[in-house]
C-alpha cells in the first residue's frame, strides 16, 4: 500500500492513528481528578509541540540515522525557518501557507551555504562546524541583527506592520483561508474533555506527510547510498563515488524538515526569539533522536514525544501536587516518599531526563524503540516484528553517544 | 514498489470516513461561552506563577515564587496578612478572591521565551489559569504578556526592566509594577551629579541585546543633560564571562566613571574584574575613577561581595525602607522563610495582591473589567509609597531607590547582598515620570483588552 511494504504500512498506520487519535490519547484521566490535573497532556498547545518536534527530529533522523553525520547545529534551521515564517506574517498576511513555504525555502538554502561548508569534514569536526555555524546564527539573532530578528525581545507581528495582502475580516492570528489555528471543537463526556484544535490537526497532517516521506526515504535507493557512507565511506570512494553530494542532500533535505518544523512553531504561536537557535536546543535535537533510537523509523517521534512531556508535564509537579497525590498515606510516610521524589520533579525534571537518558545510552543503545521491542520479545516468541532498519540501527548505534 | 490501487468501493469508503471526521467539530462545537477564558466555575481560582526556576536566573525565579505563595497564604486567609494590613484598599479580607479560594500551579521558564511561552499555555488551556505573573527577564515578560493578550488573560509582569515591556511592546492585557530602564537613570542622576559633580567622563560597557541597549541609551541621556560626556560605549556579548579585555582599555581611554549596564553574572564578573583591576583606586583628570550599576538586585550584591563598597545603582524596592507596608511584608517573609525578601519578590507579591483587589472592585474575573479596574489605579500601602497604575501604557510610577554598595552592617555571610546595599536616597516619582510617547517608549499601541473565548 502507497508503496510501503507491508511491516511499514502497518508502522505508518499506527502512526496516523496515534496523531490522529492524541488528543484522546493523552487524556486518559478525567480533567478534575488529581491524576488528570497532573498527568493529562492532551491539550493543544503540548499536542503541537509533540507534532512539531516530531517532525524536527524525524528530519534531523535522516541525516544522523542514515549517514551518522552528527549535526550539533540543527536549532539554527529551526531558528531560520521561524523568523522566515514570523516576517511573511509581518509583511503579507497571517495565512499560514506563504510562510511554511517560505520557511522551508529558506532554511533549504540555509542548510545548503552551511552543509556546503561542513560536510567538507566528517566525524567530530563536521560536528563542530555545524556547532559554530549554528553559535554564531544565534549571536546575529541576538543581537548584531536587531533590525531584522528584534532580538533578545523576539520577533513578534504587531498591528502597524504592513500585511499587505490581509483581507478585511480576516482572523488577527495565524490562520488557513480564513479558519483560525486558534479553533476548536471541544467534546466532554462523564468528566472527561478532549479538544480538537485545528492547528494540532495541521501540524499531525504535516507529521504524517514528513513520516510517510521519511519511510519512502529509508527505503530508497539514496537511503541505501546514505546508508553506506555509514558503514563505510572509504569503501565508497575507492569504488568510485561521490559520497559528497548524497550527504549533502540528505543535510538540506533534514534542513528543511527543520524548516518546516519552525515555520509550523510560528503559525501556532507567531512569535519567534533568538534563543530557539541556541547550542543547548541543538543539543536537545540530538537526545531527542539517540533516547527514541537512532537510525529506526519511529525513535524520533517516541524520543521527541518524551522530552516535550518530560519538560511540560514533569516540571510541574511541585511539592503540592506530590502531597495531594499522596494525601492516603499516613502523614510520616507522605513527606518521606515526598522528600524522595522531589528532587526529581518539578524543577528536577532535568535529573529525571539525565538518569533516564544513561539507562537507555547504557543498556537499550538502540533507544526506547529497542525496549519496546525487547519488551515485545519478551511476550512473544517469535521477535520478527523488528525491521531491517531498526536491527541496524540497534547494531550501529553503540559506537554513536561517545560522540 | 508497489503501485497503489484505488478501487471505486475503497474511494468511496475512504471518502464517507473523511467527510463524517470533517462533520464531527461541528457538531462537538456546542459549548457553553461565558464571555472569557477561564472563567472561574467551581469555588476556587487558578493562578499561574511563571518564573525561572532553573537556568541562570533560577535564584531570582524561586524567590519570587516564595513570595507569590506568601500572597496566595494572605489572600486566602492564612499567615499573618502581611500587606494587606497596610494596602489603601480594603477590599480583601483573606476570604479568597469574590468568595472563591485562590490555587496557584507553577512553571519554569528556564529564562527562555520558548518555554515560557510553553508553560504559560499549559497554564491556560490545561490549568485554566486566570491571570499568569513572573519572569525575571524582559524578553521573557514580553513574549509572555503577547501570549495573554491572544489568549485573553491577564498578565502581571515580575522583574522586566527593560522600557520595551510597557513601550514598544505593550499590551492591554499586561501590567509592570517593577520600574524601567527610563526610570534608573532618571533618578540615578542627581544622586551622581551630587557625588561626582558636572564634569564627568563617562565609558560605558553595555550587554549587547534590547535590554542593555535601552539601559545605557537612558543612562547616557540622563547623564549628559547634566554636563558629562560619554566618552565610548563598548558592547560586549551576553555570558562572556571574562571581561579583563574590554576592561584593560577604560584605563587609558581618559574616561573617569565606568557604567556597567550588566546584569545578572554578567555584572557580578565584569565589577569584580574592574574591581581587580584596581579601576577604583585610580586617579584620573584629578578625580577618583568612580563606578556605576545602574540597576541592582540583592542577588547580584551577594555574588558581587565587598567589590560593590562605594558603588551607586537604583532598585524598585528594598526590605530594609522604613514604612509599615514593608515591614509587615518584610516580617511575614521572614518569619516563613527566615532571610529578608529580595526586590523582585516584592514586585511579584505586590502584583498578585493588585490584581486581586483589582477583581474584586470590579467584581468580575473578566479580564476587560480587571484591566478597567487597574488603569489610572491609584494606591498606597505596598511599600512604595503612593503608586499609580498609568492607564495609557499600564506601567506603575513611584519612587525609585538609589542605592549605595556598602561593608556588611552584620557581618553575617547569609546576609551579604541584603545588608551590603544601603538606601542612599528615595528618589521621587515626579522626577522619574515621562509622557507616555517619549521617544524611548514610542512606537507601541496598548490595543483592545482581550477577553479571549
Amino acid at each position: 500500500m502507497l508503496g510501503l511494504t507491508k511491516k511499514d504500512f502497518s508502522l505508518f498506520i499506527l502512526v496516523v492513528a496515534l496523531t490522529l487519535l492524541a488528543p484522546i490519547i493523552l487524556n486518559p484521566f478525567p480533567v478534575n481528578s488529581s491524576l488528570g490535573q497532573t498527568f493529562n497532556a492532551g491539550y493543544p498547545a503540548l499536542l503541537q509541540r509533540f507534532a512539531i518536534f516530531g517532525i524536527l527530529v524525524v528530519g534531523f533522523n535522516i541525516l544522523f540515522g542514515l549517514t551518522g553525520y552528527l549535526s550539533f547545529g540543527h536549532a539554527a534551521f529551526l531558528g531560520v525557518g521561524s523568523y522566515a515564517a514570523v516576517w511573511m506574517f509581518k509583511l503579507l498576511s497571517f495565512n499560514i501557507i506563504p510562510a511554511i513555504v517560505l520557511s522551508v525555502v529558506v532554511a533549504g538554502l540555509f542548510s545548503v551555504v552551511i552543509g556546503y561548508v561542513s560536510l567538507r569534514r566528517s566525524g567530530i569536526y563536521f560536528s563542530i562546524l555545524t556547532l559554530a555555524f549554528a553559535q554564531m546564527s544565534y549571536a546575529l539573532a541576538y543581537s548584531v541583527l536587531t533590525p531584522l530578528t528584534n532580538g533578545e525581545t523576539g520577533l513578534q507581528v504587531y498591528p502597524s506592520d504592513p500585511q499587505v495582502l490581509a483581507s478585511v475580516g480576516a482572523p488577527s492570528a495565524p490562520h488557513i483561508f480564513g479558519l483560525p489555528m486558534a479553533q476548536s471543537a471541544t467534546w466532554s463526556g462523564g468528566g472527561w474533555v478532549f479538544t480538537f484544535e485545528v492547528g494540532y490537526y495541521l501540524c499531525a497532517l504535516m507529521l504524517i506527510l514528513a513520516f510517510y516521506l521519511s519511510i519512502r526515504i529509508f527505503r530508497s535507493p539514496f537511503g541505501m547510498m546514505l546508508r553506506a557512507i555509514k558503514s563505510n565511506q572509504t569503501r565508497m570512494n575507492y569504488t568510485g563515488l561521490n559520497a559528497k553530494p548524497y550527504m549533502l542532500r540528505a543535510f538540506i533535505i533534514s534542513g528543511m524538515y527543520a524548516g518546516l518544523a519552525g515555520g509550523l512553531l510560528a503559525a501556532m504561536d507567531p512569535l519567534t526569539g533568538a534563543e530557539r537557535m541556541y547550542w543547548t536546543a541543538s543539543g536537545e535535537i540530538v537526545v531527542m533522536a539517540i533516547l527514541g533510537g537512532v537510525g529506526t523509523l519511529i525513535g524520533p517521534v517516541v524520543g521527541s514525544g518524551v522530552i516535550k512531556y518530560l519538560e511540560n508535564i514533569v516540571s510541574k509537579i511541585n511539592d503540592n501536587v506530590l502531597h495531594s497525590a499522596l494525601r492516603a498515606l499516613p502523614d510520616g510516610l507522605e513527606n518521606f516518599l515526598v522528600n524522595i521524589i522531589h528532587p526529581f520533579v518539578g524543577e528536577g525534571w532535568h535529573l529525571t531526563l539525565g538518569l533516564l537518558f544513561m539507562v537507555v545510552v547504557i543498556f537499550l543503545p538502540g533507544g526506547l524503540v529497542q525496549g519496546g521491542q525487547k519488551l515485545g520479545a519478551m511476550f512473544n516468541r517469535q521477535s520478527g516484528n523488528t525491521t531491517a532498519a531498526e536491527r541496524d540501527a540497534a547494531r550501529q548505534t553503540p559506537s554513536k553517544p561517545a560522540e | 514498489m508497489k503501485k497503489a490501487n484505488f478501487s471505486r468501493r475503497g474511494v468511496l469508503k475512504t471518502g464517507a470516513v473523511a467527510g463524517a471526521g470533517l462533520m464531527l467539530p461541528t457538531y462537538l462545537r456546542a459549548e457553553s461561552h461565558t464571555g472569557f477564558t477561564n472563567a472561574p466555575t467551581g469555588d476556587t481560582v487558578t493562578f499561574g506563577f511563571n518564573v525561572p526556576q532553573t537556568g541562570p536566573d533560577a535564584e531570582e525565579g524561586l524567590d519570587e515564587l516564595r513570595a507569590q505563595e506568601l500572597a496566595v497564604q494572605h489572600l486566602n486567609g492564612e499567615g499573618d496578612g502581611g500587606m494587606l494590613s497596610t494596602f489603601s484598599q480594603k477590599n480583601l479580607d483573606g476570604t479568597g478572591i469574590l468568595g472563591k479560594k485562590v490555587n496557584f500551579v507553577t512553571g519554569d521558564t528556564q529564562t527562555k521565551s520558548d518555554v515560557a511561552r510553553a508553560a504559560a499555555q499549559s497554564m491556560i488551556q490545561k490549568d485554566g489559569c486566570i491571570m499568569i505573573n513572573g519572569g525575571s527577564s524582559s524578553g521573557v515578560a514580553v513574549a509572555v504578556q503577547g501570549l495573554c493578550q491572544e489568549a485573553g488573560v491577564i498578565f502581571m509582569a515580575g522583574l522586566t526592566h527593560s522600557n520595551d515591556t510597557t513601550g514598544k511592546d505593550r499590551k492591554a492585557n499586561g501590567f509592570r509594577h517593577f520600574f524601567n530602564a527610563y526610570m534608573s537613570a532618571a533618578a540615578l542622576a542627581p544622586v551622581l551629579e551630587k557625588a561626582y559633580g558636572t564634569d564627568r567622563q563617562a565609558y560605558h560597557l553595555t550587554a549587547d541585546y534590547t535590554w542593555g541597549w535601552t539601559q545605557q541609551e537612558s543612562m547616557a541621556a540622563a547623564t549628559e543633560a547634566m554636563g558629562w560626556t560619554t566618552t565610548q560605549n563598548v558592547l560586549t556579548p551576553v555570558g562572556a564571562g571574562d571581561f579583563s579585555s574590554y576592561i584593560a582599555p577604560v584605563l587609558n581611554s581618559g574616561a573617569d566613571i565606568l557604567v556597567l549596564n550588566h546584569y545578572g553574572g554578567d555584572m557580578v564578573n565584569s565589577l569584580t574584574q574592574a574591581v581587580q583591576f584596581g579601576l577604583k583606586g585610580k586617579q584620573i583628570n584629578g578625580k577618583d575613577f568612580q563606578i556605576i550599576v545602574p540597576l541592582y538586585s540583592e542577588l547580584m550584591a551577594k555574588g558581587a561581595g565587598s567589590n560593590i563598597e562605594g558603588v551607586y545603582g537604583s532598585m524598585n524596592w528594598n526590605w530594609q525602607l522604613q514604612d509599615d507596608a514593608t515591614k509587615a511584608f518584610v516580617k511575614s517573609f521572614g518569619e516563613k522563610y527566615g532571610f529578608p525578601p529580595s526586590n523582585a519578590a516584592h514586585t511579584c507579591y505586590v502584583q498578585t495582591l493588585l490584581y486581586a483587589d483589582a477583581v474584586t472592585r470590579a467584581g468580575s474575573f473578566n479580564p476587560c473589567a480587571v484591566v478597567e479596574a487597574l488603569e489610572d489605579f491609584e494606591f498606597d500601602g505596598m511599600g512604595n509609597g503612593p503608586t499609580t497604575y498609568r492607564g495609557s501604557d499600564h506601567q506603575c510610577f513611584k519612587d525609585v531607590l538609589v542605592m549605595e554598595g556598602t561593608a556588611s552592617a552584620s557581618g553575617n555571610a547569609n546576609m551579604v547582598g541584603y545588608d551590603t546595599l544601603k538606601i542612599v536616597e528615595q528618589t521621587p516619582r515626579a522626577q522619574v515620570e515621562y509622557p507616555e510617547d517619549h521617544p524611548m517608549f514610542a512606537g507601541g499601541a496598548l490595543g483592545d483588552c482581550n477577553p479571549g473565548a
